[in-house]
């Protein structure tokens, strides 16, 4: 499979024994790399330092880490406040709280003041699990997305989340950053690129581009893998910042497949599909098919079974590059 | 219909026998429950056990088998996570059958992880998102004054939820509408995810925030089956103000190696030891009961 030497992708990219963490731990990584690096980072949490892994952070600066109780609302706006002091304060809930409950909040203290917030989004998606739909939150990219000033990132692996972190407090003003709970294989590399609004070739291919955030990406990259011994050229982009999108690499890759699979564990609807769309219909309109939340809830249930029940894996997005293939060649 | 002055059935010594060892029989097969998920809190819906089996075997004017009987008293959970507790006196009242306890957090699960008002017949309300359940309560009770209904609206909340703001924008809507016609049954237990709630975001003096707000405020121990009737007892015969009763409870009641550590607030016992040596606990207790019975 033609892999993109320049993603710097792992050599056990494909190896049964790759490794797996969850994207919220290369989120506590980063937050101490950069509690490190900036004296202005702080810590503001609700009651969750644990599973959104801000301990590591509260251990080593326990001056800068600040604890909330469960008030999502005011979460938003201290830290707002504190921006406006001359901190930079991340933010870190479950998405379906934060930035869930106080998106207002986050509208107007963060984004039309244009302050230095970062708001740390754990628990997105299905793959939260038995938790059930109200903690699954599908709905943040959409929200997140919209709101003028917001810098939107969903990183694909434990790894690329550390440099998200690290990438955010580097840019002025606030930054939403997607993470969840379950372990995920961790396929990119210290070296992988990684900047804001751009977006990164992981596979070279002709005949669909398959759009990609999260730790979806990896099942993009099986889908690839998996389409090439069906005779199907698929190129693979992993595309973490939602806002901005890195227009040229995708307006480049419609033009040379003439067809897209935008692949995410959200809402389609408003999420990176909804951004596709509007991209690619403003600019160079081809066939995509959107695999994501078809406008429903999660529930109960594993990980994985819900990840196959909402049509989210790798066999579900084969059907939508063959889907799309079929309209790009006026098949159907 | 008019709005009668309503109080509840006296509480023998012998019905308050039977509900301690239904509440000890509800904690067992709720730790079964929970074991079997692999997933879900043990310390809220232990520590609750014995409010959940008073309100759904003593209090409640509601019948299992009408789930929807419109004269029904209205229950609201607000702190979601501790729907296994529901689920177990709701089995036990006869809502479902016990065998359906075993699909908790299950993919197509009625069960589901946090409780959901469209799945299961007088959930009255879904939660998980802490603070979203008093505020409904307080409506439902706002629409029960307007139309005198007969019905009566308990809330079951959680103190970690306290630090929500929109909790106390709802108390003081309750208190603007003297809504005497709800009660709010909050579990003191002290603990959150994080650790001790005066740690984490002080509460106290709790009893003096919630009079400011205008509620009659009533302080039990959440483990004395009698004080917590004759607390809702005074709810119901109160006319002025909604009620709040601030259940103290211990988290993980019952099992003694859960009691008061945060750390038990987000997951079950594992099979074997751990589940073993709880039942065994509780079984114990039942005896116990049983000879304070004879
Ligand atoms: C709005 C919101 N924020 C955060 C959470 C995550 N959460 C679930 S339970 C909980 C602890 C709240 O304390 P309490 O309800 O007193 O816990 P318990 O006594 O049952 O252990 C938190 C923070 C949530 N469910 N909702
Ligand atoms: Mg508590």
């Amino acid at each position: 499979m033609p892999l993109v030497k320049a993603a710097k992708l792992s050599p056990k990219i494909f190896h049964k024994d790759i490794a797996k963490i969850p994207t919220r731990n290369g989120f506590g990584e980063g937050l101490v790399l950069a509690g490190e690096a900036d004296e202005r980072v702080m810590v503001l949490c609700a009651d969750l330092t644990e599973s959104t892994r801000t301990e590591a952070f509260k251990r080593a600066f326990p001056d800068r880490f600040v604890q909330l109780g469960v008030s999502e609302q005011s979460l938003a706006a201290i830290a707002a406040g504190m921006a406006l002091a001359g901190r930079i304060p991340f933010i870190a809930s479950y998405a379906c709280f934060s930035p869930g409950r106080n998106w207002e909040q986050i509208r107007t203290t963060a984004c039309l003041q244009e302050v230095n917030v970062k708001i740390a989004g754990a628990h997105a998606g299905v793959s939260v699990g038995p938790d059930g739909a109200t903690h699954q939150m599908l709905e943040d990219i959409a929200l997140m997305r919209v709101l003028p000033n917001m810098i939107v990132l969903v990183p694909c692996d434990a790894i690329e989340t550390r440099k998200a972190v690290l990438a955010a407090v580097q840019h002025e003003g606030p930054v939403y950053i997607r993470f969840a709970r379950e372990k995920t294989p961790v396929f990119t590399t210290d070296k992988s690129p990684f900047a804001i609004g751009k977006a990164q070739i992981l596979n070279t291919g002709s005949d669909v581009a398959i759009v990609a955030c999260g730790p979806l990406v990896y099942e993009a990259l099986l889908a690839a893998k998996e389409l090439e011994t069906h005779g199907v050229s698929a190129k693979v982009i992993n595309c973490p910042s939602i806002k901005p999108l890195d227009e040229a690499t995708l307006i480049a890759a419609a033009k040379q497949c003439g067809a897209v699979v935008t692949v995410e564990e959200a809402q389609a609807a408003g999420g990176l599909g909804g951004a596709m769309a509007e991209l690619l219909g403003s600019n160079y309109p081809v066939p995509i098919e959107r695999v994501g939340l078809e406008d429903t809830f999660g529930q109960s249930g594993t990980p994985d079974e819900l990840l196959e029940h909402y049509k989210l894996t790798a066999p579900w997005i084969i059907k939508a590059a063959k889907r799309v293939i079929k309209r790009k060649l006026h098949l159907y | 219909m008019p709005h009668v002055r309503q109080t509840l059935a006296p509480l023998t010594d012998a019905k308050l026998r039977k509900l301690e060892l239904q509440a000890n029989a509800i904690r067992q097969d709720l730790l079964k429950m929970l074991t079997q998920a692999g997933s879900g809190h043990s310390a809220g819906p232990l520590g609750m056990a014995d409010i959940f089996t008073a309100l759904y075997f003593h209090v409640l004017n509601h019948n299992p088998r009408k789930p929807e009987w419109s004269e029904r008293d209205r229950l609201f959970l607000s702190n979601g996570h501790i729907a296994p507790i529901r689920y177990t006196a709701m089995a036990h009242a006869g809502y479902f059958p016990k065998s359906e306890l075993s699909t908790l957090r299950q993919l197509g699960s009625r069960l589901q992880g946090h409780p959901e008002y469209r799945l299961l017949p007088a959930l009255e309300n879904t939660s998980g998102p802490l603070g979203d359940g008093s505020p409904q309560a307080v409506g439902m009770a706002y629409v029960g004054m307007l139309e005198k209904a007969p019905w009566h609206v308990y809330c079951c909340m959680s103190d970690g939820e306290l630090a929500a703001g929109i909790t106390w924008e709802a108390a003081l809507f309750a208190g603007k509408h003297k809504l005497h016609n709800l009660t709010w049954i909050i579990d003191r237990n002290n603990i959150q995810i994080d650790g001790y709630t005066e740690d984490i975001m002080p509460l106290e003096p709790l009893h003096d925030k919630f009079a400011a707000f205008g509620f009659t405020v009533l302080e039990i121990d959440g483990h004395n089956i009698r004080e917590f009737v004759e607390a809702c007892d005074r709810s119901k015969a109160t006319w002025e103000t909604p009620t709040v009763i601030i259940a103290h409870t211990i988290p993980g009641k019952g099992v003694s190696y859960m009691e008061f550590e945060p750390a038990w607030h987000g997951k079950p016992p594992q099979q074997g030891d751990e589940l073993n040596s709880a039942l065994k606990e509780l079984r114990t207790l039942n005896g116990k009961i049983q000879s304070e019975m004879e």
